[in-house]
């Protein structure tokens, strides 16, 4: 029987305090959506132990500091001006997202359809991501991925064919509007593991290696979780360095041999 | 291997539903019944056929209790103990015909073809299923002894993925399978023991309040719970149900 790793995880999440709330007050992810527990590496499981701790022994505890002051504040309305640019740009983007009708139907009327359904592209991105910044990565295959992401990104706002209208329940919008932020997760993680040289956990650079094939570490330069700040669509995140700091343990290097 | 797919299409909730037939051929024997239906879809949309078929799913590995279909006239398909998730084509002959609707139950109202709005459930569950005392830190192993039978039950009991299958089943739409397993589970335990009646109390009447029937012993809820949640769990309920009325376990 031939057996190989393959992905089935992506370490990393939503960046959240010791109360599990995110950088938006009263948002709080718990479970596998945060960052919190796992570090480079995550074994089997860890993930829905992470969901029954956050969810039965932290959130109880710690959501309620936050409500306490929710007492007091009346019913928001929705007469804001935050709320109309929210609303107007939900409704552009599903507009965009439905939008070019009728180069559609043209494309079809020639018999020559361009056009490909959500999950069409998503299987697209999928393959690259295991392709070029799978289990090992290394610089060549990390600028092809950011490559071919950013050109099937084009493609899919060009060609995606979404079935149906906003104004109804729409399975394919709602892939579609999911779709258009796996392509910025993936750019991110391709940028995130650019920017990491070093093999560490589930992150094998193979430009860093030893001489039998394990992972080598550079704790010098990079003890140190990199939680990426989101500037708007579009723009580039930038880094903030939160130190690992060990007290209790002494650092080693893993060797499953 | 080939099929031809009798599927209810409804719009949404008010709109008359009606079957559908596509064939679709090609289809591997080790296709689970959803990648079917993925691939049916995929097949209505690039050939601009219709509106692909709505249905619900989640973890395709059958703990989170989303997707539910009617197959050929039986809840999650001919086969014992999997959800729809984990039913796989080689399960069916080639050339079936296979009959696929939405669970049929008053309070699971349609929302478009084959998805149901099964939020009845959660209601069912904020009445009253959950332990709201404080236990306090985790306890030394073995420090409050509980039986290994109890343990076992409860284990069973809390193997349900409240995916509704009971209900669709049940020629009253009963959710006492359900009910009663949620409430086994917690009233086993010593943590879930303290609120045992009050909870009970709550439960049945949320359940009868939105519109789910009663139990007449069929079991055939238990014959289609893709968990094999066992029918000792609505002798429970009904034990636990019947004990709060007189006051027994109440304790405040």
């Amino acid at each position: 029987m031939m057996i190989y790793p393959a992905i089935h995880y992506t370490m990393g999440g939503l960046w959240v305090d010791y109360e599990l709330q995110t950088t938006i007050p009263g948002l709080f992810a718990a479970g596998e959506a945060n960052f919190s527990d796992h570090g480079a590496n995550r074994l089997g499981a860890s993930a829905l132990m992470q969901g029954l701790v956050d969810g039965y022994f932290v959130l109880p505890y710690t959501m309620q500091n936050y409500l306490a002051d929710q007492i007091y504040v009346g019913k928001i309305s929705a007469d804001t001006r935050e709320f109309d640019e929210a609303e107007k740009a939900v409704r552009s983007r599903i507009n965009r997202l439905l939008g070019s009708q009728t180069s559609r139907l043209r494309f079809v009327a020639d018999g020559t359809s361009a056009n490909q359904s959500v999950d069409h592209f998503h299987k697209q991105l999928g393959k690259i991501m295991w392709e070029y910044c799978g289990m090992a990565r290394n610089t060549e295959s990390l600028t092809k991925a950011k490559q071919l992401v950013t050109e099937l990104e084009d493609e899919f706002w060009e060609n995606v064919y979404i079935p149906g209208t906003a104004n109804e329940m729409n399975p394919e919008l709602e892939k579609a509007c999911r779709l258009e932020d796996y392509f910025e997760l993936a750019r991110l993680i391709i940028d995130d593991a650019m920017h990491r040289e070093e093999s560490c956990g589930g992150h094998f650079r193979t430009e860093h290696q030893t001489e039998d094939s394990e992972t080598l570490r550079d704790d010098e330069h990079f003890m140190y979780v990199a939680a990426w700040e989101y500037h708007g669509h579009g723009q580039p995140e930038t880094m903030e360095k939160e130190p690992l700091v060990y007290e209790h343990i002494q650092i080693a290097n893993r060797n499953y041999k | 291997m080939n099929f031809t797919l009798h599927i209810w299409r409804q719009e949404n909730a008010r709109a008359k539903g009606h079957f559908e037939t596509y064939p679709i051929d090609g289809i591997s024997p080790d296709c689970s019944f959803l990648e079917m239906l993925d691939i049916l879809n995929e097949h209505l949309i690039n050939d601009r056929i219709a509106h692909p078929v709505c249905f619900d799913n989640d973890c395709r590995e059958g703990i989170c209790g989303m997707c539910g279909l009617y197959i050929n006239g039986r809840p999650h398909g001919n086969d014992d103990g999997v959800t729809t998730c984990q039913l796989h084509m080689r399960k069916f002959r080639d050339g079936d015909e296979i009959w696929i609707e939405p669970w049929r139950a008053k309070p699971f109202p349609v929302i478009r073809d084959l998805i149901v709005d099964r939020s009845a459930f959660d209601k069912i569950i904020q009445a009253g299923g959950y332990i709201s005392t404080t236990t306090g830190g985790v306890p030394d192993a073995n420090m409050i002894p509980i039986p290994k039978h109890a343990a076992d039950m409860a284990m069973d009991a809390a193997s349900c993925i409240g995916c509704g299958a009971c209900v669709a089943a049940c020629k009253n739409a009963s959710a006492m399978l359900f009910v009663g397993a949620k409430v086994s589970h917690l009233a086993l335990l010593p943590q879930g023991r303290v609120e045992a009646a009050d909870r009970v109390r709550k439960m049945v009447c949320k359940m009868d309040e939105l519109g789910f029937g009663n139990c007449t012993n069929t079991y055939a809820c238990e014959a289609e719970c893709p968990k094999l949640i066992k029918r000792q769990n609505i002798s429970r309920l009904n034990r636990q149900w019947i004990g709060a009325l007189f006051g027994r376990d109440r304790r405040e």
